[in-house]
């Protein structure tokens, strides 16, 4: 996690909010940073955490993980954390027919299919334990990216389905969180992603929203992190807070500054 | 820079040769972090396989493209169990070829090769590959080079004489020293010898699909299917994921597709406006990328992109690959006869690296690049 996103949101692994859904978006340039603090933070904050991450491998996350100072393999052992590599389980889901129902079993139907086998999978995995010795927080789901889901032909609303039946456990039920990723496609017109974006969007607590800088490319300013804090649930006029603020990526950590304040350029 | 400015000419060497040696250092105790989860090469044993070298970023398994100026460009190279994507230019004449340089590095390195094509016979495509310019030649050509650049470097400057240590202007030339990429003279031909001590398997569409066979409907294109099974086979057989505890010499796998989501493979992305309704395509980079995740071997696909009308496909498609670059030759186009791009036969854009093991990536700080074949080089410049 990074220090200075924990200042910027105010919060801390001990007294994090719980019942949330975070909404992670990123717009021209790549937001898995974002997916690597909210990994690393929640594990820190001792909670079981169900990562379905569907775009890279385990051993990507696991090291920069260790640059960010936590360690993966160790959580999956002790049964903090539960891994479901997107990649591997295509590849095993594909070639073999499955006797029970696979978590990624739309990719072997010809039509488009539903979330069904994931959301079992996710509840399964994070549904409290009798024993209640490991004494784990919160439960906390990490998806890293729906718009994997949507490039191979499901459907906005069977995405949005999922979603709703994974706050309705997770978020209501057992008080955890929810963080998910989605892909701004900007202006390439791209309905399903939308649709699926916009309707997350107004579901959801806090907003990250990761672009690329508008005048191009630049070294030392990698882009801009609009931050937006929102009450879905309350409908008085409070107006919802917005902070925006330009990062660096370096190897071990993001430094955030105000807009025009990079050090590059002061 | 700062240590050449305030140096003598002597120290630009010295300085130079530290740098170098204190990067081998980093590279050879870095930890080597293979991201082939299968394989069991966790540990203080190097792995040592001809024609790859680590990132010196993150330890990445890297194999060459066939391209020096490529490889700088895309951090050092591809890196092992990624996928590159190279979109097509309009008549498919540079893509080929970078598709040809990819194999033909494959051949001089001894790695394995697997082509794939909807449209020409794998044998004919290998017979066409580059020959490469091994060691005597190059020699001839660093020397033709170096005639070529003494003429004006010998222009000394008497007043401001600290600018003449520092590079002319900024050109991706590609570090001669190592080992790690070819080059190859575009107009002959790989010598047989070569290609007979090779070992490659080519997948020839019309060879592998019979119209008459019966088959259940499924997710994919019956090409798709029957291709990545192919892969998966030859993946297993041959011990590239490590299933396989006799093979000692481990090698790296060369995947090239052609053409891939032309007509030709039964999808209809680059036909119909609304195509692609079965998602073939995607489903087929997904379920390739994750065998290529779990297994020793790189992949190179071409597909023409500027055939396909849906927008946002490419978006997915790019967002499923790991790294992307786009050709764009200037044949045929407005541009030929701009005086700006009067040296170059096109553009070549970077449009995605991938952040493998790591929060950054190694993006150039340039970004408008163009390229120019000569008869030995394919250079790279701004």
């Amino acid at each position: 996690m990074f220090p200075e996103l924990n200042n910027l949101l105010n919060t801390t692994p001990d007294r994090a909010e719980q019942g949330k859904l975070t909404l992670l978006c990123d717009a021209k340039t790549d937001g898995s940073f974002l997916v690597h603090h909210f990994l690393s933070f929640y594990l820190k904050a001792n909670c079981k955490v169900c990562f379905v991450a569907l775009i890279q491998s385990f051993s990507h996350y696991n090291i920069v993980g260790q640059k960010l100072g936590v360690n993966l393999t160790m959580a999956r052992e002790r049964g903090q954390l539960v891994f479901l590599e997107g990649l591997k389980s295509a590849v095993d889901v594909f070639f073999q027919a499955q006797e029970k129902p696979h978590p990624l079993q739309f990719l072997r139907e010809a039509s488009a299919g539903n979330l069904k086998p994931l959301f079992e999978f996710v509840r399964d995995a994070l549904k409290p334990v009798d024993s209640g010795a490991a004494g784990w927080t919160y439960p906390v789901l990490l998806v890293d990216d729906l718009s994997v889901l949507l490039s191979l032909g499901l459907g906005a609303v069977a995405v949005l389905d999922f979603i709703h039946y994974c706050r309705a456990t997770l978020c209501w039920e057992l008080k955890g969180n929810v963080v998910v990723l989605v892909h701004d496609s900007g202006d390439v017109e791209d309905e399903e992603n939308d649709i699926l974006l916009n309707g997350l969007s107004h579901q959801s607590h806090l907003i990250l929203r990761a672009e690329g800088l508008a005048t191009g490319f630049c070294r030392d300013v990698h882009g801009q992190l609009r931050i937006l804090w929102r009450r879905p649930s309350q409908s008085t006029s409070q107006r919802d807070q917005s902070l925006t603020y330009q990062y660096k990526i370096q190897d071990r950590s993001v430094s955030f500054f105000a807009k025009g304040m990079s050090p590059a350029v002061l | 820079m700062a240590t050449v400015a305030t140096c003598g000419g002597d120290a630009v060497g010295v300085g130079s040769a530290v740098a170098t040696a204190s990067k081998s250092n980093v590279t050879s105790f870095q930890r080597r972090g293979p991201r082939v989860s299968g394989t069991n090469d966790s540990g203080p044993r190097l792995v040592s396989i001809t024609g790859t070298r680590p990132s010196v970023r993150n330890g990445q398994l890297l194999v060459s493209t066939g391209l020096p100026a490529l490889d700088q460009l895309l951090g050092g190279g591809l890196a092992v169990g990624t996928v590159l994507l190279i979109e097509e230019d309009k008549y498919n004449i540079y893509s080929s070829l970078l598709f040809k340089y990819f194999l033909a590095e494959g051949i001089v390195n001894g790695h394995t090769l697997l082509v794939a094509s909807a449209n020409e016979d794998p044998a004919n495509i290998l017979q066409e590959l580059p020959a490469p310019l091994l060691d005597n030649c190059k020699k001839e050509f660093d020397e033709d080079v170096y005639n070529h650049k003494t003429p004006e470097s010998n222009i000394k400057m008497k007043i401001a004489w600290r600018y003449q240590l520092l590079p002319k202007m900024e050109q991706i030339r590609p570090v001669s020293s190592s080992r790690f990429g070819h080059y190859y003279d575009a107009s002959k031909r790989i010598p047989q010898e070569l290609i007979e001590a090779s070992k490659w398997h080519g997948f020839f569409l019309p060879e592998k699909i019979s119209p008459t066979l019966k088959v259940e409907p499924c997710s994919l294109t019956h090409g798709y299917i029957k291709l990545l099974q192919f892969i998966q086979n030859i993946i297993y057989e041959e011990g590239f994921d490590g299933s396989n505890p006799q093979k000692k010499q481990k090698n790296i796998l060369r995947i090239g597709i052609q053409n891939l989501g032309s007509p030709l493979w039964g999808d209809d992305i680059c036909c119909t406006e609304n195509g692609d309704s079965g998602h073939n395509l995607t489903k087929f980079l997904y379920v390739l990328r994750g065998l290529l995740r779990t297994s020793l071997s790189a992949c190179i696909i071409t597909m023409p992109t500027h055939l396909i009308q849906n927008k946002a496909f490419i978006a997915h498609v790019t967002n499923l690959s790991d790294t992307v670059v786009g050709l764009e030759s200037f044949i045929g186009s407005e541009r030929e006869t701009n005086p700006l791009y009067k040296d170059y036969h096109g553009l070549i854009h970077i449009r995605q690296i991938p952040r493998l093991n790591n929060l950054v990536c190694d993006e150039s700080d340039v970004k408008d690049l163009g390229f120019k074949l000569k008869r030995k080089l394919f250079t790279i410049e701004h």
